[in-house]
């Protein structure tokens, strides 16, 4: 017995030895940034302070608070939430659908499709913004043109602080389904085609193929898309900045977290209120993950 | 404002081999399309100097404040550098930059007097100097003399009321969908110049606070969102104007408030058939105030970092650069406006119909508040405007809702004066 505990600390104490210069990086690089910039949210950390630290001053909470009464902060937390609801459904059901047309028996060209569809993703965003600002304008646009075409109005895409928040959700997706759809491809081609063969010969139809072996055999990809692709959207940042020119407007109209922190941070060098905004957004996003982990859970039991 | 023509060049700023080697080099950050051409005007300075070396450092104007402070925080500041005017403030807070009082008195190169007053103004802060003007900028009308002479205006208004008017007659003449003025919601250098134009001070008791109710701020904003108001000018953000040079040449607008960098833009841009058409012409005044209408001091400045170990060589790169023949060159180079009147006698200069104007128009411009905070106030003035413009909120409503936020924004800068008054009587 002792000798077995013995040789468990010794096997202990060469796994701590192992982990350690991991846990030593991660300590350096991650946990103290973190310590730092969650005391750095407690001061108003400013240009002044940046000359002469004694211009820093102890808030407390102060800057939280200040956030909580700031309008704007709210704003960009609504149009981050707007974003993530119809820009994360949006994008995962578009990366779903091209992955299943790409897996499909018929479809000629999978790899050159597979390449025209990813080809977004590693496009620059820079360009791809201003491709897209030609595509909403208002009046020489493509996409008024085809709206047009059904008798649709013209919509002024970027300039109608109703439509700004819209426009950069297509974007968006249209930009990043790519991703998505190779991970959906490489977890459809992991479901062996003999159940499906079996299903076809049980007298199973596509709808019922589908809803009983892709939908649950791709459960786990499901939830590591939708998990990533939201953590990804809270964090929305470069669209709105290229789209907008680094504003988030109109109106505000297109300001995310994200885009509201850099501003503070960057723009105004409030840097102890950007660090507050940062830890707002960290909360957002963890109980955002674990309510859909539970969410998804619940569904698959 | 922001130009991005030289923004994507990259320059290897920071890694840059730093002293060490024999004959330390003067290290000069410039930003984008002035950082190229600098570097043309280097060696004849070199040759002038036996034994002085220049390194040109371009930075992309996107970057540049960020990279500023950046290297402040990172002790990485070079020994002399280009500054917008406007950032002059925020690096004098930080005490990054020399005084540069004694230099000037002791200089036979530069000579103030020879300065636009409003320009070198921008570079005084509590009586002491900071920059020297290195190449202007103000904003005035570009517009067409076509589209004008057609709607029946003849001389180009110089009062508030007339310029009003000859919008209304383009915007007739042109139908739907054609404006008399192009004025971007999402910019603070138009609002701000017609307030300034007005008489406003925009800051009140020593930049301690807002003063955007004051009756010369509130005329201007009045006049500002009654043009949108009135569908004289389309409530457009620069954002969605996706080619203005386009529009311009299609007639979409007739007049837009904007600075020297487009007289390039518009002789490049505009098509060749457009090239007699449209020339520039000073602000129009606020009736009963003195024409032309004041307009915003700005530019760019060249200042000598207190870190530098070289400062003698750095003032020897701005006396050079502030050279009357200098700064002829550097115009015919890059087309940035001299700070120095008598780089004005450049024939090419004095005769252009559309550089006199702005000639003009720089002896009438007028500082913004010269503190670090005054880009963020900026952003809030149009930030509150656009509502306003867009016709969704009230002006009275803003203007309250205006001062409160400035008021926040400089609640810092009261503590530390307060601070400042109560070290100095212990």
């Amino acid at each position: 017995m002792r000798r077995l505990s013995s040789w468990r600390a010794r096997e202990a104490r060469a796994g701590l030895l192992l982990v350690a210069p991991g846990l030593l990086l991660l300590a350096l690089f991650l946990a103290l940034p973190v310590v730092a910039a969650l005391l750095l949210s407690l001061t108003d950390f400013d240009l002044y302070a940046i000359g002469d630290p004694s211009a820093a001053r102890a808030v407390g909470l102060g800057n939280y608070a200040r956030l909580l009464h700031d309008p704007v902060f709210w704003k960009a937390l609504g149009n981050t939430f707007f974003f993530v609801v119809f820009g994360g459904p949006l994008t995962v059901s578009l990366s779903l659908g091209a992955a299943l047309l790409l897996n499909h028996r018929l479809v000629r060209f999978p790899g050159l499709f597979r390449t025209i569809y990813f080809a977004p993703v590693v496009t620059t965003l820079v360009a791809v913004a201003a491709v897209w600002r030609y595509l909403y304008h208002p009046r020489f646009g493509l996409l008024n043109a085809a709206l047009g075409f059904f008798g649709i109005g013209p919509v002024d895409w970027l300039g109608d602080p109703h439509w700004a928040m819209p426009a950069i959700v297509l974007m968006a997706a249209w930009k990043n389904f790519g991703a998505n759809m190779i991970i959906f491809v490489a977890g459809l081609k992991a479901i062996p085609e003999s159940l499906y063969e079996a299903a076809r010969i049980d007298g199973a139809g596509p709808i019922q193929r589908f809803r009983k072996i892709t939908v649950p055999l791709l459960a786990p990809t499901f939830l590591f898309v939708g998990l990533t692709t939201t953590i990804g959207y809270f964090q929305l940042f470069a669209e709105p900045y290229v789209l907008s020119g680094g504003e988030g407007g109109p109106m505000n109209a297109t300001l995310s977290v994200a885009l509201f922190m850099y501003k503070q941070g960057f723009r105004w060098w409030s840097i102890g209120s950007a660090a507050s905004i940062a830890f707002v957004l960290f909360a957002v996003i963890l109980a955002a993950t674990l309510l859909q982990r539970r969410l998804q859970k619940g569904g698959e039991a | 404002m922001r130009r991005f023509a030289a923004g994507l060049l990259l320059a290897a700023a920071t890694a840059c081999a730093r002293g060490g080697e024999r004959g330390e080099a003067v290290r000069l950050w410039a930003f984008g399309r002035e950082g190229e051409v600098v570097r043309e005007l280097v060696p004849e300075l070199e040759k002038r100097h036996p034994g002085l070396r220049v390194e040109v450092q371009q930075i992309p104007w996107t970057a540049a404040h960020e990279k500023l402070l950046t290297a402040y925080v990172g002790r990485e500041l070079p020994d002399v550098a280009q500054m917008g005017n406007t950032w002059i403030p925020e690096m004098t807070a930080l005490d990054a930059i020399e005084p540069l009082d004694a230099r000037v008195a002791a200089s036979a190169a530069v000579q103030p007097g020879d300065y636009f007053p409003g320009i070198w103004e921008t570079n005084v802060l509590d009586g002491t100097l900071y920059g020297v003007p290195w190449y202007v900028d103000t904003r005035l009308v570009f517009y067409r003399t076509d589209l004008l002479a057609a709607a029946g205006v003849r001389d180009f208004p110089k009062s508030w009321s007339a310029w009003r008017a000859a919008m209304e007659a383009v915007a007739r003449r042109g139908g739907p969908g054609r404006f008399g003025l192009l004025l971007p919601t999402n910019e603070w250098a138009q609002p701000v110049a017609l307030a300034v134009a007005a008489g406003a001070e925009l800051l009140s008791d020593g930049a301690r606070h807002g003063a955007f109710r004051a009756p010369e701020f509130r005329r201007a904003a009045e006049f500002f969102v009654g043009l949108y108001r009135d569908g004289l000018a389309p409530p457009l953000a620069n954002t969605q104007v996706a080619n203005l040079y386009q529009q311009m040449a299609a007639g979409d607008f007739a007049m837009y408030v904007t600075g020297p960098w487009n007289l390039g833009e518009f002789r490049r841009r505009l098509p060749a058939s457009l090239q007699g058409s449209w020339t520039t012409a000073p602000l129009p005044a606020p009736d009963g105030m003195p024409w032309p209408g004041v307009s915003l001091a700005g530019g760019s400045s060249l200042v000598v970092f207190r870190s530098s170990s070289r400062k003698d060589d750095a003032w020897k790169v701005v006396e050079f650069l502030s050279e009357p023949a200098t700064q002829k060159r550097f115009w015919q180079l890059c087309g940035d406006l001299p700070a120095r009147r008598s780089a004005w006698d450049e024939p090419a200069l004095a005769t252009d119909a559309r550089t006199a104007p702005f000639r003009l128009q720089l002896e009438h411009v007028r500082a913004t508040p010269k503190v670090p905070e005054w880009e963020q106030i900026a952003a809030k003035v149009w930030e509150r405007l656009e509502p306003v413009a867009r016709g969704t909120r009230d002006l009275d409503a803003v203007l309250t809702a205006l001062d409160a936020d400035v008021d926040a924004i400089l609640a810092k800068r009261r503590w530390l004066l307060e601070r400042k008054a109560a070290e100095g009587k212990p």
